[in-house]
């Protein structure tokens, strides 16, 4: 079955363009950033940041599973503090679940803002919550066999550079 | 006429199936009733619960009602 969830939300007070999305087949970042650029004239800078599944230490393959309930408006919840904790023009998050090989895209931030410091903190930002506070939980296959992955105390550290 | 279990994550392998349908109870009624394995696997501290997609803080209290959808949530693995 081919779902994809997305929340789309240009908020009313300030002038912020959220688009969040939960895709489960392979994506193409570069067609996402085009638009994404184009709907925001007069920024003064964009950060983006894709992440792809390594193909190092014999992984064969990623499963990316996810909690429906608690996944989407989370992420949502998490590109709304952050558009405005960073007074963004816009932020797009998107992410991958299910099965996915090495060199397929998993997650792509992008961050538009007036100026550089913005877009790039907050891409940064968004990907040091999205590694440690969203419902992801991910198994890699290596040898035709199974392993869950455990959560990596520098996730946390990461995160904690945010406050 | 059941109640549901949903597992995140290594649960799962637990539980042997990502969802297991329950006689509806008190928690303590319905964990006193899993495989011992799996009873210990859920109260884990770090394993956070969520009744009909919201996450609750509490565990004590909680009464599943018919249709109602309790998930066990392990420390995520990042995005």
């Amino acid at each position: 079955m081919k779902t994809s969830w997305r929340s789309c939300r240009r908020s009313a007070g300030a002038d912020v363009a959220i688009d969040v999305r939960l895709l489960t087949a392979p994506f193409n970042p570069g067609a996402l950033i085009g638009p994404f650029t184009a709907a925001h004239p007069g920024l003064g800078g964009i950060c983006t940041f894709v992440g792809e599944v390594r193909g190092a230490d014999g992984v064969e393959a990623l499963e990316l599973s996810h909690y429906a309930p608690l996944t989407l408006p989370g992420m949502q919840a998490l590109a709304e503090a952050t558009a405005a904790r960073f007074g963004l023009l816009g932020l797009l998050i998107v992410h991958r679940t299910g099965l996915l090989h090495p060199g397929e895209p998993i997650v792509c931030v992008s961050a538009a803002a007036l100026h550089r410091r913005a877009a790039i903190d907050a891409t940064d930002c968004t990907m040091d919550h999205l590694k440690s506070e969203s419902w992801f939980w991910k198994r890699e296959r290596r040898g035709g066999n199974w392993h869950w992955i455990e959560p990596r105390g520098d996730d946390y550290a990461s995160l904690a550079r945010w406050g | 006429m059941a109640a549901q279990l949903v597992f995140l994550g290594r649960l799962q392998d637990v539980a042997g199936a990502p969802s297991l349908p329950v006689s509806p109870g008190s928690l303590e009624t319905v964990l006193a009733a899993l495989p011992t394995e799996l009873a210990l696997a859920v109260l884990d501290e770090r394993v956070r619960i969520a009744l009909n997609g919201e996450l609750i803080t509490a565990r004590g209290g909680i009464v599943l009602a018919d249709e109602d959808e309790l998930a066990f949530l392990p420390p995520v693995s990042g995005g």
